[in-house]
């Protein structure tokens, strides 16, 4: 069986678990802080299981960017998903269900932490991957439970996300295409923001993805 | 529904169709090089979109605060090579610093 090189991932894991314990604590926070409740802050972490889009669509809802643009932006986000999972595809083993269930720990750290030796590897990613859900899911319940006792601005919390999404962004920014995407997403933004909708804005960006087609 | 709800429970349900995508779904087929381009230069387009939306969006207006001051510490943070957590709060801390001093 894969057991060891299950506890492999979990240990592959253990260096970087301080980051889905505190992020989703913080996820947590600004859910409370949007109004999101509890409960429903806890099922979107166990569930969508994707820090950026989660945030994303926690802090549209917390600006008053209605439903529709939190739920575009955050599965623009969580796009990238399809492209991952499909590269991992032949080393999931069983069942259809078993293979659904196994294919909802893929996160961006346990993809990469498999595939570090060269060849993806099952055990690793099952690893960090369960490891991870369990401190994203516990830290977000934290969070929901400790976030009333803060007040968001007077600790800086609406400052940290755009760095959060700063920090987020800079390593994509490697190919021309995507620093002009990148750009022009933040025009589209920034032209939009006076005029249009609260949420509007970030969707009309996506289409700054546009620049992908170009050769 | 609430609004809140929907979101959780749409954004759940295709996320979790997208993961299994691969392993249940397609198999070893890959993606149209087209689709694949278009996803590639996504995240980068959406997270600068959340970088402005976050650090100047206001209800029908640019808001210049200290949101603003808050991004560019972590600016210089990130070109330092801080790790994301140290990042997120040099930002939030001088946010509230100059709340509470200026």
């Amino acid at each position: 069986m894969q057991t060891s090189r299950f506890r492999d991932g979990v240990v592959a894991g253990l260096p970087l678990a301080l980051a889905p314990l505190l992020f989703g604590a913080a996820f947590g926070v600004l859910a409370v802080d949007a109004g999101m409740g509890w409960a429903s802050a806890v099922v979107m972490s166990a569930t969508t299981f994707a820090g950026s889009a989660q945030f994303a669509a926690a802090s549209i809802l917390d600006t008053g960017g209605g439903a529709l643009a939190a739920i575009v932006a955050a599965l623009l986000l969580n796009a990238r998903y399809a492209p991952l999972s499909i590269a991992v595809a032949s080393i999931f083993p069983g069942s259809t269900r078993r293979r659904l269930l196994e294919s909802q720990l893929i996160v961006d750290e346990s993809w990469a932490l498999a595939g570090r030796s060269g060849r993806f590897e099952y055990g690793i990613l099952l690893g960090v991957g369960v490891l991870f859900w369990l401190l994203w899911v516990g830290g977000t319940a934290l969070g929901t439970a400790v976030g009333d006792l803060f007040d968001p601005e007077a600790i800086g919390l609406d400052a940290a996300f755009p760095a959060l999404f700063l920090a987020l962004l800079v390593p994509y920014l490697r190919t021309r295409r995507a620093i002009a995407a990148a750009l022009t997403a933040a025009a589209i933004t920034i032209v939009l923001l006076p005029v249009a909708p609260a949420g509007l804005p970030i969707v009309a960006a996506s289409l700054a993805c546009l620049w992908g087609l170009r050769r | 529904m609430s609004p809140v709800w929907t979101v959780v429970l749409v954004v759940g349900a295709v996320t979790i169709l997208l993961k299994a995508a691969g392993p249940v779904f397609l198999g070893r087929r890959e993606l149209p090089p087209r689709v694949l381009a278009l996803v590639d230069v996504l995240a980068p387009a959406m997270l600068a979109a959340l970088v402005v939306t976050q650090a100047v969006g206001g209800d029908e207006e640019i808001v210049l605060d200290e949101r603003v001051a808050g991004v560019a510490v972590a600016g210089l943070a990130i070109v330092l090579r801080a790790p994301l957590l140290v990042v997120m709060v040099a930002a939030a801390a001088s946010a509230a610093f100059l709340r509470l001093f200026l």
